[in-house]
């Protein structure tokens, strides 16, 4: 029977409750450890299709009569547009229309102003350039913290637990560093991008890269007040979100508005500059720390100032979450602040706030032990947390304190590594603990059909953004199914195809979906073995489901096709949902990277070597693709920590940084070695399948391991990203001032 | 009008000059294997090979090719190393992933047996974003099997 309750759902910290629709689910937890299907590494069922380039992506779409869009983007950070003509444009070779003005004030570097649609990209792009437009240039605020002196937020939040003045007070050690984090871009291969085809005047087929097919749908069902079932939104295959893609961005209003206006599809699609522009970022920020401690290591008080350089637009992240979440201390206080500025808006990226927040925090804790003259890991242990520190609620399942022992061996190499150090090369470890969201929750929905050929197929809404939850959703199936996994077929990525998903985000697509799969694929066991029970005259209840046959208890066995087959163009037809989340439970994911690095203490330059990266994420459904997560985690942490960064003109505010040789991410040459090891414990309280999400916790910890172990290897304190040789010969400097033995003197 | 030879099929092409090899694949020849993801030589991802010599198809005028084998994913749709990419995991979202096979299968038609130091060098030229790389090493270092 279908109940309506009331629950909690979380998307990357922000919570809300909504009423949600809940079927009976009374599946019990499978055995922890690998099963037949879930649990063993799989590769992806959807590999050969992308390895050969069968898979079509967006940029692949084509259609009869396709336009393609280009886009004109404000050159200042900040200008009225005084004056915008189209006419010069529309009367370019091959121009079918035009918009604009799109806005009256251009508030950052590249914003969409107006645009143009032609017969082909470089006859719209060669339109652009014709627009005649009059700017009137306006001063431009860039500055986060003079935004917070003239209080343009975004927004803003404060929040105290306990007594943080008495706190101090009660400290035998206190320490107080500003840390700093940079603006960094997601950088998908695959730019943002939509074409759109209205195949009536009130239906509309939006083709689009995104992390959110159902997100997509609601806006622009929204925006051009449409039924919703009016809007088909299809992401087959995408090349990378991020974050970056949870919505459907003013390029796809570009596209539809222009495809209304010529009666034709229209294509719009980034360039790799305007990507670097205007396509989200994970914003700056300025972190003002203070710890205090007695001298076992007990925290008595943490305070933070966060300034987020939001943008002109976007939410506030929470660089504050993880000191308010990851240790037990009675006294917190954190004043979190947005600046508004004239730059382009933030959007998520993955783990939002946390992996800016766990930079500062982790090494804040490295200088407190320092201090303290207490072992890292030890201070750490002492003040985990047995419950929820902000509000005392149990955790549905924790397991950090395993993964500080299966650092253990890692961490003890320390002195060892230390101990190599020879000429200019320093050597060094260090660490940082993972704190994060990722239980997912409903509403998610799936359907399962099996076949007279006894092949099941998956059906659900949802998209695969390229971490293959694809294979983890037909492991599941094929799981309670008993079918081996290429019997499986899934179907995602198209609205008109199935039923409502889960957004891509906030690590919740696994957890979200994996139980609506699980579900739906049980339903369509149960009406398998009912009809078998009534053809082979046995009792139902000795009846199951293994390796694609029909098995009694009592020893008969049949190949599944015996009951499927009678059905011929028949189907029996499965449907599960996501059930709600454990009440009064906080779920969360948990984990401690181990950082080994090098240090050519002359030149700053910095090496990573290897990586150990231990994660409680509950259940794991694909070993194989999960390292993958993992390893892909860490890589964009260590660009984050050393080579990335968006970089403005600091007069202008013009975007310095548009080129993929200018914004400098890891390539295979930067390497580390990388070590995997996941708890893989089922959360017996969450869901029917025990797990949590696996996106986002890898590249939390990562910048606070590396800049520890940096300070490991030299004594130096690096407070600000990306760690370029500037900042760790300025960090190096100051610590030589500070303790001359520790550092050495540079041979030249 | 000229000649294009790809995946040893001929082609007459008519294309303005100025027009890019990876354009003229995409566009004319709808073989959509090869990506485009900057479009100005810097990630690799449209990665072809022209007479065996792997090259940017983005940056590459497609008149300057006539006459020359240009090889592009299609033609190595049962090369060992898609197998060997996929066993791997060498892939998450795709989109570089047939940029780093054609790149793949230049390095190991010169060096069969490359070293991880080698992979490195040669493989440094097509960025991916999701972080591929140590099953990209590995499925380098296994292609034969």
């Amino acid at each position: 029977m279908a109940r309506l309750i009331r629950t909690e759902k979380e998307i990357e910290g922000r919570y809300t409750e909504q009423w949600i629709l809940v079927e009976e689910d009374t599946l019990d937890q499978w055995p922890a450890g690998p099963l037949d299907e879930v649990g063993r590494p799989a590769s992806r069922i959807d590999g050969r299709q992308r390895a050969t380039g069968d898979a079509r992506y967006t940029a692949d779409v084509q259609l009869p009569g396709i336009l393609h869009a280009a886009v004109l983007r404000s050159p200042h950070a900040r200008a009225r547009v005084a004056r915008l003509d189209l006419q010069p444009a529309r009367e370019a070779p091959g121009v079918r229309g035009a918009l604009g003005p799109l806005a009256e004030e251009a508030n950052y570097h590249g914003q969409a102003i107006a645009a143009v649609a032609a017969d082909t990209i470089a006859q719209a792009q060669a339109a652009v350039e014709l627009i005649d437009v009059d700017w009137e240039p306006l001063e431009p605020l860039l500055d986060p913290d003079e935004a917070v002196r003239q209080g343009a937020l975004v927004s803003q939040r404060e929040s105290e637990r306990g007594d943080v003045e008495r706190g101090f007070e009660e400290a035998d050690v206190v320490v107080e560093a500003e840390y700093r984090t940079q603006t960094v871009l997601h950088n998908s291969m695959e730019t943002h991008q939509a074409v759109t085809d209205w195949e009536t005047d009130d239906r509309l087929t939006v083709y689009i890269s995104t992390q959110a097919i159902w997100e997509v749908r609601e806006a622009i069902a929204e925006h051009y007040g449409l039924p919703p079932d009016h809007v088909r939104v299809v992401c087959r295959f995408m090349g990378g979100g991020f974050g970056a893609k949870n919505g459907p961005g003013d390029y796809t209003y570009i596209a539809a508005d222009l495809a209304r206006e010529t009666g034709r599809p229209v294509k719009c699609a980034l360039t790799r500059r305007e990507e670097n522009l205007d396509s989200g970022n994970r914003n700056a920020t300025i972190q003002r720390l203070r710890a205090g401690a007695r001298a076992d290591g007990t925290l008595t008080a943490l305070e933070g100032e966060f300034v987020n350089a939001t943008g002109w637009d976007g939410w506030l992240s929470s660089t504050g979450g993880p000191m308010e979440m990851l240790y037990a201390c009675e006294n917190v206080r954190i004043v979190e602040r947005g600046a508004k500025l004239n730059t382009a808006p933030m959007k998520a990226f993955r783990a939002p706030g946390f992996v800016e927040g766990t930079f500062g925090l982790e090494c804040l804790m490295d200088e407190l032990a320092a201090r303290l003259d207490l072992d890292p890991l030890e201070l750490r242990q002492r003040n985990h947390s047995d419950d929820d520190a902000v509000d005392g609620r149990p955790f549905s399942s924790k397991k950090l304190v395993e993964c500080y022992r299966r650092a253990q061996p890692h961490w003890e190499r320390r002195d060892e590594v230390r101990a190599r150090s020879e000429g200019p090369w320093r050597h060094g470890i260090g660490m940082a603990s993972q704190i994060w969201y990722g239980g997912g929750g409903p509403p998610s929905y799936a359907w399962v059909r099996v076949g007279a050929d006894a092949r099941a197929a998956v059906l659900t809404a949802m998209q695969d953004i390229g971490t293959g939850t694809a294979t983890a959703m037909a492991q599941i199936a094929a799981e309670e199914l008993g079918l081996p996994l290429d019997r499986i077929d899934v179907s995602l990525g198209d609205s008109a195809r199935g039923p409502y998903a889960v957004t891509s985000a906030g690590s919740s697509t696994v957890p979200s979906m994996g139980p609506a799969v699980r579900a739906a694929a049980a339903d369509a066991a149960h009406q398998i073995l009912e009809i078998a029970a009534q053809r082979f005259d046995v009792e139902l209840r000795v009846l199951s489901l293994q390796g694609g046959r029909i098995v009694s208890a009592d020893g008969g066995s049949w190949p599944l096709e015996e009951i499927t087959g009678l059905l011929e163009s028949g189907q029996i037809l499965g449907k599960g949902s996501r059930g709600p989340n454990p009440a009064g439970m906080r779920i969360l994911t948990f984990g401690v990277q181990v950082a080994e690095v090098s240090v050519d203490v002359e030149t700053g330059e910095v090496r990573v070597g290897r990586v150990v990266a231990i994660h409680d994420v509950g259940r794991v459904i694909n070993p194989l693709g999960a390292s993958s997560q993992v390893e892909g985690g860490i890589i964009q942490g260590l660009g984050h920590t050393l080579s990335e960064e968006r970089l403005l003109d600091p007069r202008s505010g013009g975007v310095l940084t548009q080129t993929l040789d200018s914004y400098r991410m890891p390539t295979i040459a930067d390497m580390p070695e990388i070590v995997t090891d996941l708890v893989d414990a089922p959360d017996e309280h969450l869901t029917n399948l025990g797990s949590k999400g696996l996106g986002e916790p890898p590249i939390v910890p990562t910048a606070a391991a590396i800049a520890n172990a940096i300070r490991d290897a030299t004594g130096a304190d690096v407070r600000s990203l990306p760690i370029t040789r500037d900042e760790m010969l300025r960090a190096l400097r100051e610590a030589r001032e500070r303790t001359p033995e520790r550092v050495g003197a540079p041979a030249a | 009008m000229f000649e294009l030879l790809v995946n040893g099929q001929r082609h007459d092409v008519d294309a303005p000059v100025g027009t890019s090899l990876a354009h003229v694949l995409r566009e004319q020849l709808g073989l959509t294997g090869t990506k485009v993801a900057c479009n100005e030589g810097h990630c690799g991802a449209c990665t072809v090979q022209v007479d065996g010599v792997p090259i940017l198809s983005c940056l590459t005028l497609v008149h300057t090719v006539s006459g020359q084998a240009v090889t592009t994913i299609e033609g190595l749709r049962d090369h060992p190393l898609v197998d060997a990419f996929v066993r791997s995991d060498a892939l998450q979202c795709g989109f570089c992933t047939p940029g780093q096979i054609v790149s793949a299968a230049a390095l190991v038609a010169a060096n069969p047996s490359p070293s991880r130091e080698e992979i490195r060098h040669g493989m440094a030229g097509n960025i991916c974003r999701c972080g591929t790389y140590p099953k990209i090493e590995e499925a380098i270092l296994s292609w034969q099997g």
